[in-house]
């Protein structure tokens, strides 16, 4: 069997074909990485010099931080694939990943809260990075109200999809506002590609192997909240026929 | 286009409630906020910008399910869709009727309400000018949210959860406005970003709620 094009995979039955051999690797890898990344960088790695052992909290805070924005960015495409291509798969992925990004966003202000009590004295500081991340929580929670409140289905896909359109355009509008607002206790960004300084590597590794762990979860979620969806709105057409031909 | 416009605001004046609810709702608030704070002037004149920004932001929202309900009950919505109108140009003159009806008003009796708030004398200017900038945004990205929930039976509340975050940039901005002109600083980084949003919001938004609109009335 080849498949020509990606959009293949658009067919919700090709779609829990292919995901049903992969889904089962990608949840046990991400199992895996994640007991891995997490117990690596729990019980060995050393203590930071000033922050004591509290910094082994960056092994849940900074990925759930980076999936929190990637899920939107995700919801973002596949709304766009949804008004230009209208493949329903797309629209409901875009559904499925909502809680799950909003659950991360929870994590992130949760575990940078535990955080920031013992290293800033304050479990919460009008901070612009924290400031954001509780927008972007506010934006998860309007976009799956919106999803909640309509009950044709196309109609809440179109419209759950122009309302993640717009809202990217201002939350990035509202990340910048909010650094304007207010200057900061959040460090700036510890981890990027191009530059020399980043964390200490004993504790860059396990924030590695954590952070693919964290991506691998959130893409096994997806898929089977996906899955999920399609077969709960495959038994509402069943059920519909039934009665239809009663 | 002249001809829904006026329309729209004889009935908001005419219909009761709309026309004088967001003004009382704004008076209100702002009355309330010394039995809140305490009537201390210092912290009234420094808190003033703000309560008077988040005011007429909730009284703004608050007349914000009016914009499409009451056509979209009595079916005049879908007369309008078909009418040679584009959709674009509907939620535009909606929006600016809106904004007539209750974005005006609340910019004129600011200065009044600040007055009450021990507001700086150097602030009335810029509060007032602010928030003239600031409110033709609230309604443009208002009536994006009454689009979104027309059809919905409780639409209120999901179009306040709706709405809210997306007047984080237009508050921030135009109350730090407010603030830095109470205050005798430099108000020009925030006002060209303050009318920025406004002239963006203005110029693309309409096209969003338009496709919402049809989506809704298919």
């Amino acid at each position: 069997m080849s498949l020509n094009s990606l959009w293949e995979y658009a067919n919700p039955k090709k779609f829990i074909q292919t995901t049903d051999r992969v889904l089962p690797w990608v949840a046990w890898s991400a199992a895996l990485t994640l007991l891995v990344g997490l117990v690596w960088g729990f019980f060995f790695t050393p203590d930071d010099y000033r922050q004591g052992s509290t910094v082994k909290i960056i092994y849940l805070h900074v990925p759930a931080a980076l999936m929190a924005i990637n899920a939107w960015l995700m919801m973002l495409v596949t709304s766009l694939v949804w008004i230009v291509r209208r493949h329903h798969v797309s629209a409901l992925a875009a559904r499925a990943a909502a809680p799950v990004g909003m659950i991360m966003t929870v994590i992130a202000l949760l575990t940078g809260a535990i955080w920031g009590q013992p290293m800033w004295g304050t479990w919460w500081a009008w901070d612009p990075r924290l400031t954001s991340f509780l927008i972007l929580f506010l934006f998860y929670l309007g976009y799956i109200a919106l999803w909640e409140a309509i009950e044709n289905d196309d109609t809440a896909a179109d419209l759950t999809s122009i309302l993640c359109l717009v809202g990217s355009v201002f939350a990035l509008l509202s990340r910048y506002a909010v650094n304007f607002w207010n200057q900061g206790l959040h460090q700036g960004a510890s981890l990027s590609l191009d530059k020399e300084e980043n964390v200490a590597d004993v504790f860059w590794y396990p924030l590695l192997v954590a952070m693919a762990g964290f991506v691998l979860l959130f893409i096994a979620l997806v898929l089977m909240r996906t899955r999920t969806e399609i077969r709960a709105r495959r038994m509402r057409a069943l059920l519909a026929r039934e009665r239809m031909g009663a | 286009m002249i001809a829904l416009l006026t329309r729209d605001i004889r009935l908001a004046m005419r219909a009761g409630g709309g026309f004088g609810l967001g003004l009382s709702f704004f008076l209100i608030v702002v009355v309330l906020v010394p039995f809140g704070v305490g009537p201390q002037s210092a912290l009234l004149s420094k808190i003033a910008p703000g309560i008077l920004w988040l005011g007429a932001l909730l009284a703004c929202l608050l007349s914000l399910d009016r914009i499409f309900a009451l056509d979209w009950e009595d079916g005049s919505l879908d007369l309008l869709a078909t009418s040679p109108l584009p959709m674009e140009g509907i939620v535009s003159v909606k929006a600016l009727a809106h904004w007539l009806t209750t974005g005006l008003p609340l910019v004129l009796v600011a200065p009044v309400l600040g007055v009450l708030l021990n507001l700086p004398e150097a602030g009335f200017l810029w509060l007032t000018l602010s928030l003239a900038l600031g409110t033709p945004a609230l309604s443009v990205i208002g009536t994006f949210g009454a689009a979104l929930t027309v059809g919905l039976k409780r639409g209120g509340l999901l179009l306040s959860l709706l709405v809210l975050p997306l007047y984080v940039p237009t508050l921030i901005f135009g109350a730090e406005m407010a603030r830095r002109g109470a205050e005798g600083f430099d108000i020009t980084t925030p006002l060209l970003l303050l009318a920025g949003i406004t002239c963006g919001t203005i110029a693309l938004l309409p096209f969003a709620s338009a496709a919402v609109l049809r989506v809704n009335l298919r």
